[in-house]
């Protein structure tokens, strides 16, 4: 082991990765903005960079002076296209030649960037065990960073991209998903235009949104009184209560279904609101009850008690006391069972079958069969995803608390 | 969760005051209790129930007797005869309708030739005692009539009245009829131990991808970086968007023919041709010479499922990391640990406690999952768990009372699942 643990291994490593990854990156970019048929050159990229790193390492630490560095990235840049037979992303250079400039700018000079970044301060030869971790960590923390970020922007950025295509251009090139303005602001956003005149989805939204807000006040009207008691007063039976609120958040709702479903039949509660709004309550409750529950206790009690001192009664020490103290928990758990309201599929798929009242969730499943294509699928989901994403975005903090209180239940 | 200490309240000892709060707080759980006993502890009790009933999908419409009017005859002139006809049915093909009674009223100047024993006419009132109406029951009621002066001159004719009818038909939820044939045939099917083996590795391997992604994605995080506050929204963005958009956006992606994955991997030379990831039950590839083969459909769903929930998991585990002290790890610097030497004999047993609690949460939570999968392959190509066998007995085949049957077993593994992570979740975390 402590033979590897050298300088020029690092540099092989640090080289040959950021090499593959920054062709894989940008050549897969390359082809998605420009719609070329492109072939990146993986291996060519890797030799490039590992080349490129070693010529960091020709001195020492101290000794790499601005020259090395841009005598580094014109060893990526001629070992590129050297290596690649001056083809980097297998197209001939007369094919979208900006871009492909554009493209092998970046990973020159990306891979020169990584690789000074990984590896300024490594030594040449035999290293210590400490700088040897801390510079392979910092490689694979950089990698890290890169794939997260891939693998969590590249499905979004398909979701819209796709949403704004036409059927043959989606089927003529799958890669292309340069944006084309040549229809205008209204071709470019047709689908959504569809999904509102024809599919209905304006009232989709109407509902959704009803449904949403009326089941974080029904639950918050349950749930505030609920963990006030559990948290606050003493009666017989309270242990087991706290504990097993936990228990019922874990009952799966698809063993409630069948049960509900025949039910709900019967009763004449299917595709109707109300039917959705009895269930929804039910399953975020003892969410809520329970964040609120772990807040409440937070609280100083003696600030409630000196209200009880002065002639209040319980509901005017929760009005005027407990609810003005817990705002920042309220917006939590009000974010998170709307997000759950919103996002839920399982019962608005089973319970409503008639389009006039359908839930976005529910409408967009309804687009999903071989009739309707597929950008208005994915404009479908767009439509669903904005709301509560901006939502996130704009209250973001109390969110990942909401999340991070609530996050046991999936 | 820790155990509450009352941090306010009346002095021990029954007394008035302390019953007093006591009923204030059980009138405060009260509606919550209401709301959660009528829709989930009942339907949990009924889903059992129903597993023992040989229900059908159909059967939940009750049997109904049916009547049409007829009329037979020409009825021109005085002294015509003509007929009128009751075709009579039980809508249900099975079940028995008990106490049928058809009523309807009967035109003026129709003198009835032969009335039938089971039906009397009083005051223009036909009213016909039916009896029982077996399963799949018809029958034709003829009532011959002769035709007077008064019928011809009245406008109403004998269809413009609806016959009713009435009847007791035994709803088949709360009957008495059990039967053990739905767990007979869940088990007895060949498919049921493959899909708990589905069921099995979808949720070993979905919540140690989650975890293992979410740990990772922590460690990352756990440095302050400009940008960083953009990155951890960024990073939650998967659980965040609702489960459609996500699901149909994969399906989109990993398309065979359209989709931009497989177009880019063959345009890259790693694949000779198209990957259906949703609709292939097994892929081989080649290592060394030696051929290894997997399931393409069930790793694509599992990959999905870490994708989808390692935001949970990294919450979590950041959360947690953020709380250590600096200090250990100033010591431990000191001391000339190593990075590596500094998580693997540092972070990692402080992580360990919220490691154990979300492994069991995830697990329960990723056994417990519908949607995903359903909205993903629809329980094809190998990719059925026990929560879409559920759905698939229930409703695809329409057999509510098998799909009852599938969420028992679902249950109680899960009831065991729960009981072990009560036992041996510590006290502090969570």
């Amino acid at each position: 082991m402590a033979v590897l643990r050298n300088g020029l291994l690092l540099a092989v490593i640090s080289g040959a990765l950021w090499g593959a990854i920054a062709m894989i990156v940008f050549g897969v970019t390359f082809a998605l903005v420009s719609g070329a048929p492109a072939q990146p050159s993986v291996n060519a990229a890797a030799l490039a960079g590992l080349l490129g790193a070693l010529v960091l390492m020709v001195r020492t630490p101290e000794q790499r002076s601005l020259t090395l560095r841009f005598l580094s990235a014109a060893v990526v840049l001629v070992v590129l296209f050297t290596a690649s037979f001056a083809h980097p992303f297998g197209l001939g250079l007369d094919v979208a030649p900006l871009w492909q400039i554009a493209a092998t700018l970046l990973i020159v000079g990306s891979v020169s960037f990584t690789n000074w970044a990984c590896l300024h301060d490594a030594g040449r030869g035999a290293m210590r065990r400490y700088d040897f971790e801390k510079i392979l960590i910092r490689i694979f923390k950089g990698f890290g960073f890169v794939f997260f970020t891939v693998i969590v922007a590249l499905p979004f950025y398909v979701l819209v991209m796709t949403s704004l295509k036409s059927q043959q251009s989606l089927l003529a090139n799958p890669l292309d998903f340069s944006v084309d303005f040549s229809g205008g602001f209204s071709g470019l956003f047709r689908s959504y235009g569809e999904l509102f005149t024809q599919f209905n989805f304006g009232r989709y939204l109407l509902i959704s949104s009803i449904v949403s807000v009326a089941t974080v006040i029904l639950t918050l009207l349950f749930s505030v009184p609920g963990a006030y008691a559990v948290s606050r007063l003493r009666f017989p039976g309270r242990a087991v209560l706290s504990r097993s609120i936990l228990l019922i958040y874990m009952v799966p709702a698809i063993v409630l279904v069948i049960p509900l479903y025949a039910v709900f039949s019967q009763l004449g509660l299917r595709n109707t609101m109300a039917g959705l709004l009895i269930i929804y309550p039910a399953t975020t409750i003892p969410v809520a009850l329970y964040m609120l529950q772990g807040y409440f206790q937070g609280l100083p009690a003696e600030l409630e008690e000196a209200g009880l001192m002065d002639g209040l009664s319980r509901l005017g020490v929760i009005i005027k006391i407990t609810l003005p103290l817990s705002l920042p928990a309220m917006a939590s758990v009000s974010l998170y069972v709307f997000m759950i309201a919103w996002n839920e599929f399982l019962f608005a798929f089973m319970f409503l079958d008639d389009p006039d009242i359908f839930t976005l969730s529910r409408g967009v499943v309804s687009l999903n069969s071989s009739e309707v294509p597929r950008q208005h699928l994915m404009a479908g989901a767009v439509i669903a995803t904005l709301p509560v994403l901006g939502i996130f975005l704009w209250f973001e903090r109390y969110m990942v608390q909401g999340l991070t209180a609530g996050s046991v239940k999936g | 969760m820790s155990s509450i200490e009352p941090t306010s309240g009346p002095p021990k000892g029954t007394g008035p005051m302390q019953r007093r709060e006591a009923r204030l707080a059980y009138a405060m759980l009260a509606p919550t209790f209401l709301i959660i006993a009528t829709i989930v502890l009942i339907p949990l009790l009924a889903n059992f129930w129903i597993s023992f009933k040989p229900v059908q999908l159909g059967d939940l419409r009750p049997p109904t007797p049916v009547a049409n009017e007829r009329l037979r005859g020409d009825a021109t002139a005085v002294g015509d005869q003509i007929r009128v006809e009751y075709r009579l049915r039980n809508s249900s093909r099975q079940r028995a309708i008990a106490d049928v009674v058809m009523t309807d009223s009967w035109p003026s100047g129709l003198a009835v030739n032969d009335l039938d024993p089971r039906c009397t006419l009083e005051n223009q009132n036909l009213r016909c005692e039916l009896g029982n109406l077996e399963g799949g029951y018809r029958e034709r009621l003829k009532i011959e009539a002769t035709v007077e002066q008064a019928f011809l001159d009245s406008p109403i004719k004998p269809r413009d009245s609806k016959p009713v009818m009435t009847g007791d038909s035994e709803n088949i939820l709360t009957n008495a009829e059990l039967t053990l044939e739905n767990f007979r045939k869940v088990f007895a099917a060949s498919e049921f131990w493959s899909v708990l083996k589905v069921t099995i590795y979808y949720t070993v391997f979905g919540t140690a991808g989650a975890l293992i992604l979410g740990l990772f994605a922590a460690l990352l995080m756990n440095q302050a970086f400009r940008g960083r506050a953009i990155l951890r929204g960024l990073f939650l963005f998967p659980y965040v968007a609702p489960v459609i958009a996500v699901a149909f956006t994969w399906v989109v992606l990993l398309d065979p023919f359209s989709g931009a994955l497989n177009a880019i991997l063959q345009q890259m030379g790693a694949a000779g041709g198209p990957i259906n990831f949703f609709g292939q039950r097994e892929a081989s590839f080649t290592l060394l010479g030696l051929e290894f083969s997997f399931p393409l459909a069930l790793t694509t769903v599992i990959a999905f499922e870490a994708w989808r929930y390692f935001p949970l998991s990294f919450l979590f585990i950041l959360a947690r990391m953020q709380s250590i002290s600096g200090d250990m790890y100033e010591a431990a610097e000191m001391d000339g640990a190593t990075p590596l030497q500094q998580f693997w004999y540092l972070s990692l047993p402080q992580l360990a406690g919220i490691l154990s609690v979300l492994f069991l949460l995830r697990f329960i939570w990723t056994f417990n999952k519908f949607d995903d999968i359903f909205l993903l392959t629809g329980g094809g190509a190998g990719t059925r768990t026990l929560t879409v066998d559920v759905y698939e007995q229930g409703f695809a085949l329409a057999n509510l009372g098998a799909g009852a049957a599938v969420a028992v077993v679902v249950f109680v593994v899960l009831f065991t699942f729960s009981v072990i992570y009560f036992r041996f979740s510590p006290k502090d975390e969570g």
